[in-house]
């Protein structure tokens, strides 16, 4: 992947395949401690202790029933080539906790990329979902609860034409005063 | 900045219109957006496409995201259902072919033929 947020997107969209109803994504980049620690919570169908450790490491069994998920070995590898860390917590029926910590100014972290279309794309496609947007830059901080905007929109869809259009201007701009 | 009070004024507005159900929509737009499809660049073709039917004010196109579509080195993938017609699969998508699927196919009724599956096998 070219950029974290392309991570995002694929750890996110696993989430969605779980069934969640409420998934929170959290961006930290800290300066000062040289860090960029991605979060990603939600409330789907979990996995097992068993399971999680093959997903992590697919390369180390072998499986021959189905094909080999790349999303979280992808991201796993990323996180960790840049001296950081990663980790999932996981309980079955209850959730999953993916979270990656980046060494921010290490030469081979990808840049974050693009989270206001990354957001874009996850709240239109997936309107069902409550979704909690927090990204932080050192003291700064952009948050967006989706259940809130639901709630002024009183049924009206994220993607009426102009919704969306207000929602892409909101998150480009809450993006832009980050910097 | 983008108000809260702004988007109450737009919700005022689209409650005023008839608006869809999602069930409604005639026609489908779909993106592949596994991992593969993330990776070649499905996210901008995605925000391409609803940026198009937003500014054109498409109400009957309802855009969606899909798992893998089995074909990863064709991907981006947009397969678009027309009621009535047979499914169109376009291949190697980026945001300028996006834009003229949405104007030429959805909009004109003509399918890309050069952009298609068919086209690239
Ligand atoms: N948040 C989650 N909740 C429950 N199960 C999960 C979650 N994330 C991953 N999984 C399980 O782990 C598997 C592997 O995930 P991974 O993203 O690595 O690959 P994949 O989604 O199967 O395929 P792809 O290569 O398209 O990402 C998933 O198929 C799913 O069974
Ligand atoms: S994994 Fe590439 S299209 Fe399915
Ligand atoms: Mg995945």
């Amino acid at each position: 992947m070219r950029e974290i947020s392309l991570h995002i997107l694929d750890i996110v969209q696993n989430s969605v395949v779980a069934g969640a109803t409420r998934i929170e994504v959290f961006v930290d980049e800290d300066i000062a401690a040289d860090r960029l620690t991605v979060e990603i919570n939600d409330d789907g169908c979990g996995m097992s202790k068993d399971f999680l450790a093959k997903v992590i490491d697919p390369f180390t069994t072998k499986r021959t029933t189905r094909k080999v998920g790349l999303g979280i070995p992808l991201f796993k590898n990323a996180a960790e080539s840049t001296g950081g860390s990663f980790e999932i917590q996981s309980e079955l029926g209850k959730g999953t906790c993916v979270r990656a910590v980046f060494g921010y100014s290490h030469i081979d972290r990808q840049p974050l990329g693009d989270m206001a279309d990354t957001m874009l794309g996850l709240f239109t496609s997936y309107e069902q979902i409550d979704f909690v947007y927090r990204h932080k830059v050192n003291d700064k901080e952009f948050e967006v609860v989706t259940a809130d905007l639901k709630a002024v929109l009183e049924g009206v869809s994220f993607t009426a034409p102009e919704v969306y259009l207000w929602l892409s201007e909101f998150l480009k701009e809450g993006e832009s005063e980050l910097n | 900045m983008k108000s809260l009070a702004e988007l109450e004024a737009i919700r005022n507005r689209a409650k005023g219109n008839v608006t869809l159900r999602k069930d409604d929509h005639a026609v489908r737009v779909v993106v592949g957006m596994a991992t593969c499809g993330i990776a070649a660049g499905a996210r901008p073709v995605l925000a391409a496409i609803m940026d198009e039917v937003a500014k054109r004010n498409l109400e009957h196109v309802a855009v969606t995201q899909t798992g893998c579509i089995g074909v990863c080195r064709l991907e981006p993938i947009v397969e678009v259902m027309v009621p009535g017609e047979e499914k169109v699969t376009y291949v190697k998508v980026d945001e300028k072919k996006a834009a003229e699927i949405v104007s030429e196919h959805i909009v004109n009724g003509r399918i890309v033929t050069k952009y298609t599956i068919g086209a690239a096998e």
